[in-house]
């Protein structure tokens, strides 16, 4: 029986992605920043909280990023970033200044235009799948879930959305690659649902 | 559409939830950890855990209570009580909080809520406020519990600290906590008119038709109460019926 393997970038609630990863079904769940143990992992989880270049810096050390290439990119493990572990997916960050990101999916994270609305996006909102998707189906037809960020991960490749001031790309997927911007950790029963699909999930 | 939030509070002292009348004559209303279950189950919004012995003895947050809490809900968890340094955000986030709420050290150094935000983000950093109106239409920040004045203008101060990198200002009428009155619509008017941040109207919920009011006159973001649900007074589900009924957005739970 593998793990999961949950990121360890230096400013996650970890605590909270781990009981509900447990909750949502999971045996095992270990949170590292060990290379090694990156690479034995059957699925890789990153949480995130805090600034976009913080997180890419939390990545770069002992050879981190590197594992993560090699068990996402290399041996299509299935992916999941939460919150800024979505938004690391861009090409840049463009939070205090411009930052590389993993590239993973592409596009910019940039500031959510919020128009007359209130920043940061924090709370309940809904967010609805695009098209059907094994772990986001679990969203369907358009379901609250919870928020708390003010930068969103710009381009053409949303797997589900969300309004607030704009249309804003609330997930991302590519491949083995998914990225929710809300916290399916924290939000409650549907948050669980989505974990439990990706616990399952055979990209 | 973003939904209103409505969040139960816990004010924990020495480990059990209390509450009181304008922050003092406390009434012992159970055990944390047991309080964030039941709202978890009834889908509380969020859950905030406010440590309310931490500044005024000097001690640090009771992190194993906190952990004990959030153990028990999947459900946003916002604590504050005795933050004063970076680590202390760091130390809240690893027991379970998503969020850090900073009273006495912000309004002490207001450097603080910068150096959060860099480190953690500013969607995590509540700033909380409380204030007494000191003359008609002007409310002076005080700390340490409500027990000390700070001299500092309550508005003003949510100004700075909304500039700083708060993400959310927790603005609490002492004049109104724990007397059921209704929250200090002015009070909220006067912040949530002149800053972007989301605002938590907090201090003085009695009945459901305060919690519009908060709302819809008041401009808050979400609304805090205490008393109203602890002693089953109302359920959230009444609530968010009320805050349905008078238009504002509520998320169908």
């Amino acid at each position: 029986m593998g793990f999961i393997a949950l990121i360890d970038a230096g400013a996650g609630n970890l605590r909270s992605a781990v009981r509900a990863l447990l909750a949502a079904g999971a045996a095992d769940v270990r949170v590292t920043g060990d290379p090694a143990l990156v690479r034995a992992a059957d699925r890789i989880v990153l949480p995130g909280q805090g600034a976009f270049a913080a997180c890419m810096a939390g990545l770069a050390r002992e050879d981190l990023h590197a594992a993560l290439e090699h068990t996402v990119r290399t041996q299509g493990r299935p992916f999941l970033g939460i919150c800024v572990g979505m938004q690391v997916l861009a090409a840049r960050g463009l939070e205090h200044g411009e930052t590389a990101g993993l590239g993973w999916i592409g596009g910019d994270c940039r500031l959510l235009q919020a128009g007359a609305e209130r920043l940061p996006h924090i709370g309940w909102n809904q967010a609805t799948p695009a098209r059907a998707h094994p772990v986001l189906d679990a969203l369907a037809p358009s379901a609250f879930v919870y928020f708390a960020h003010s930068y969103v991960l710009d381009g053409e490749a949303g797997a589900a959305w969300t309004e607030h001031g704009e249309r804003f790309a609330s997930a991302v997927a590519r491949d083995n690659i998914l990225g929710v911007q809300f916290h399916p950790e924290k939000s409650q029963r549907v948050g669980l649902a989505l974990l439990a699909r990706f616990l399952s999930w055979r990209p | 559409m973003l939904t209103i939030r409505i969040i139960p509070c816990l004010d924990v002292k020495d480990g059990r939830v209390v509450k009181g009348v304008q922050f003092a004559n406390l009434v012992d209303a159970g055990d944390p950890a047991e309080q964030a279950a039941l709202y978890d189950a009834q889908c509380a919004d969020e859950v905030c855990f406010l440590d309310i012995s931490a500044s005024q003895d000097g001690r640090g947050t009771l992190l194993d209570s906190v952990r004990r809490t959030a153990d028990r809900c999947f459900t946003p968890l916002t604590v504050g009580g005795g933050v004063r340094a970076v680590e202390d955000v760091r130390a809240l986030l690893l027991a379970g909080a998503d969020k850090a709420a900073i009273n006495t050290a912000a309004v002490a150094r207001p450097a603080l809520i910068d150096e959060c935000a860099a480190r953690f983000g500013a969607q995590c950093i509540v700033v909380a406020i409380d204030a007494k109106e000191t003359a008609p239409g002007r409310w002076e920040i005080f700390t340490h519990g409500g027990a000390r004045a700070s001299g500092i203008d309550a508005v003003a101060f949510a100004i700075e600290a909304a500039e700083r990198g708060a993400g959310e200002l927790l603005v609490t009428s002492m004049d109104r906590d724990g007397t059921k009155t209704g929250y200090d619509i002015a009070l909220l008017q006067a912040i949530t008119s002149r800053v972007r941040t989301p605002v938590i109207a907090s201090g003085g919920a009695g009945t459901l038709a305060h919690l519009v009011e908060a709302v819809r006159e008041g401009g808050a973001s979400a609304v805090l109460a205490a008393s109203i649900f602890h002693f089953g007074t109302y359920t959230l589900d009444q609530a968010r019926r009320a805050l349905a009924g008078a238009g504002a957005p509520v998320r169908t739970v």
